[in-house]
């Protein structure tokens, strides 16, 4: 019997592990809870990193290598990071080759500036890139669809792995339409995105983004990383039910940051960093913002018809749009919101977890980022950690092809599994307590404050979501304690400084119910 | 602000539908549909609550439309009738089965057969920012679940495709835009109006008419 693999979400991680293996004519169960039309993927929008030297500046991969390794302070594996950059080039050529529209002129892939970058290195389609790659990445895939080497499974819900002697034999899902469950057996590809409803209301993603897969993999054994380093965006404004990223692209195209004196505008980054202060990495800038504590704005009056006309037009839109603003003509009031996780399920360089035959690939796997990603570095990672997933299990594919051991599984079905209407209150106040504990700025006290907190919430016959949730938002308090110092994104008052014994990723594991932290 | 939802609601494609009535009241003057069902148990598709990912279409007191893109203090009246698409399968409440939509593409062999090295790349960006919401399929007249004709929401990503289509591939798609687009349009173009992309169909629309049906393909 062939072997199937499991792929669990389909945005561009997702979809690029399918491909790569249909590719390779391996078969693939593409599971999503909605259709990759609505994945976070298509709300990525300045760009994707690659040194392709199209701008003329001596840009080479071991530089976009050395600005990543900075950007993240130092603590993400090198050689992952070095495979990545190395990668970057080849991803930009084959999303051209689907009939990605990349800015062009003259012939030529333009580069702009981006956050924590030397050099100009993001490639783009306006403000919009991640939309415009998920668009070709999905009617590429549709291709393999019809073949029938890749069979999508949407409305299907993530219920629990299936594992084996710490051997995942196999993924159990939840069909919303139907209201069943089934297993699949085969190895599976963890690619279901940031934690962000782990910090509803305050983060730029999506409401599918639950943070739920990675909290009932965490329960089940699955060993994380680097929960502490969250991403504070600069720019972003607060709209009805979210907060909505205002792109580092406006920055990259010479948006300044600024305050207002009176009627005087202080460009305080360019005052203190110089004239690239508006593009430190986003880490710098939101901890710049924090401490300031003083209404910020966006201040993109000076650009150029040509900017807003060719490079920006849909960024614009979108603030007329939710704003009722022209950032053409008056200075939009901005705050840091939170973007993205750097942390999360822990990855070796195959893109492996702690148990074998389970991968994860995209936002969910912690990677490439450190302790703070680069702004054109998450849809490379997605794109490239779809890929090297996918070939990881082709490579081992021999050790799939024995689909015992499922049966034992198959009386385990109807359990509590997902959270009910009476534990979304208690939920509720979990993320509260996250949201407080959890700021730009943190210290000891008040993180221990939060955990105290979160050991009251009761749980006792919680359903499995809601006790890997609790269990989740623990975990992320603890890895926020446990490191004494400052670092990327993760800022302690107690500890202001970067520590050397801490220039290491962090990682956390749920052993006999007590978090283990190396 | 104070509004009534007054939402159709169904517990399965099986049963029959009921109406329910809550009470939003807020003082945010921005809140949308969409902020006022994250208050209720009303089941319904939503992702990206700021018109990215075309999940939360709905049929709001009459008119096809986005619950994330409808102000709450935009609608004159206290009670606001909800309802789920109309031309799609009832699955619970307000969630509807878009998968005729993805079927559709599939039936026209909507991706590329090589490698692209050619097109305009203004076209492909517009064709590129459809949303597969499914809003331009539930205004438009000539549009039915079990038709032929695919509507907007497949013109649009077709257009992307024979535009960038190298020669091999053209005598199928000129078969397929026939067959799903061309042939069933009967141009009421309700579906400019009503998209949340606001996507420039007329112009999508032009070039692949000129293409397909008028062999006028861009040169290799």
């Amino acid at each position: 019997m062939a072997v199937y693999v499991n792929i669990l979400g389909a945005g561009l991680a997702g979809m690029t592990a399918a491909r790569t293996l249909a590719k390779n004519n391996i078969h693939v169960r593409l599971f999503s809870v909605q259709v990759s039309q609505r994945a976070q993927s298509n709300l990525a929008e300045g760009g994707l990193n690659a040194a392709l030297n199209m701008m003329g500046e001596d840009n080479d991969i071991n530089q976009h290598f050395e600005d990543t390794m900075k950007g993240g302070c130092y603590i993400a594996d090198p050689d992952m990071v070095k495979g990545l950059c190395e990668g970057a080039p080849s991803i930009v050529d084959e999303m051209k080759r689907i009939g990605v529209p990349w800015h062009m002129e003259d012939g030529h892939i333009i580069q702009r500036p981006f956050g924590g970058q030397k050099k100009r290195r993001t490639c783009f389609c306006m403000s919009s890139t991640g939309k415009i790659l998920t668009t070709a990445s999905i009617d590429d895939t549709r291709k393999y669809e019809d073949s029938g080497l890749i069979e999508r499974y949407t409305h299907h819900k993530f219920a629990g792995i299936l594992v084996k002697n710490n051997k995942c034999i196999g993924i159990k899902i939840y069909d919303n339409h139907e209201g069943t469950y089934n297993n699949y057996s085969g190895p599976v590809i963890i690619c279901s995105g940031g934690m962000n409803g782990m910090f509803p209301s305050i983060t730029t993603g999506t409401t599918s983004n639950t943070g739920s897969v990675t909290a009932m993999l965490y329960n089940s054994g699955v060993k994380l990383s680097n929960l502490e380093f969250i991403q504070y965006h600069p720019t972003t404004v607060k709209i009805t039910d979210k907060r909505m990223l205002i792109s580092e692209a406006a920055r990259g195209e010479g948006g300044r940051l600024c305050y207002l004196d009176g009627e005087t505008k202080v460009y305080f980054m360019e005052d203190k960093f110089g004239e690239r202060g508006n593009l430190m990495p986003r880490d710098v800038v939101s901890k710049e913002m924090a401490m300031l504590n003083k209404k910020t704005y966006l201040d993109m009056t000076g650009l150029s018809n040509d900017v807003w006309n060719n490079r920006l037009k849909d960024l614009r839109d979108e603030i007329i749009d939710y704003l009722n603003i022209d950032p053409a003509n008056e200075l939009i009031e901005v705050a840091p919101g939170i973007h993205y996780f750097m942390g999360g399920i822990k990855v070796d360089i195959n893109h492996e977890t702690n148990i074998e035959g389970l991968y994860a690939a995209g936002e969910c796997a912690a990677a490439y980022h450190g302790a703070n990603r680069l702004g054109g570095n998450s849809l490379l990672g997605a794109i490239y950690g779809g890929k090297i997933a996918a070939e990881s299990i082709i490579k081992a594919l021999d050790k799939y092809d024995d689909n015992s051991g499922l049966n034992e599984f198959s009386d385990d079905l109807n359990e509590n599994i997902f959270i009910n209407e009476e534990e979304k209150s208690k939920d509720k106040v979990l993320t509260g307590i996250l949201i407080k504990s959890m700021g730009i700025i943190r210290d000891e006290t008040s993180l221990n404050l939060g955990l105290c907190e979160l050991e009251n919430i009761e749980s006792s016959n919680a359903s499995f979501e809601f006790k890997s949730r609790l269990n989740l938002a623990k975990a992320m308090i603890e890895c926020a304690i446990n490191r004494r110092e400052s670092r990327g994104a993760h800022n302690r008052t107690d500890y202001p400084e970067s520590n050397d014994s801490y220039k290491k990723p962090t990682t956390v594991s749920l052993v006999n119910n007590e978090i283990i932290i190396e | 602000m104070k509004k009534i939802l007054h939402i159709k609601r169904q517990l399965n494609s099986n049963s029959e539908s009921y109406y329910e009535d809550f009470v939003y009241e807020s003082d945010n003057e921005n809140a949308t549909v969409a902020t006022a069902l994250l208050t209720t148990p009303v089941i319904w598709e939503h992702s990206c609550l700021q018109k990215k990912c075309g999940a939360c279409a709905m049929v709001i007191n009459g008119k096809p439309a986005l619950a994330c893109n409808t102000r709450l203090a935009d609608i004159d009246c206290e009670i606001i009738n909800i309802e789920p698409l109309q031309k799609f399968p009832v699955i619970q409440d307000l969630r509807v089965d878009r998968q005729i939509m993805m079927d559709k593409l599939k039936e026209l062999k909507v991706w590329l057969e090589s490698d692209s090295n050619k097109g305009n790349e203004n076209i492909s960006y517009e064709a590129s920012r459809c949303l597969e919401c499914g809003l331009c399929l539930e205004v438009c007249p000539n549009y039915y679940m079990d038709g032929k004709f695919g509507g907007m929401a497949a013109m649009t990503p077709l257009a992307r495709i024979i535009d960038k289509a190298s020669k091999d591939q053209r005598k199928e798609l000129k078969k397929n835009y026939k067959k799903g687009v061309y042939n069933s349009c009967g141009k009421s173009l309700a579906c400019i109006d009503i998209c949340p992309a606001k996507i420039d169909i007329d112009k999508l629309l032009v070039k692949s008419n000129a293409a397909a049906i008028w062999n006028r393909w861009n040169k290799e």
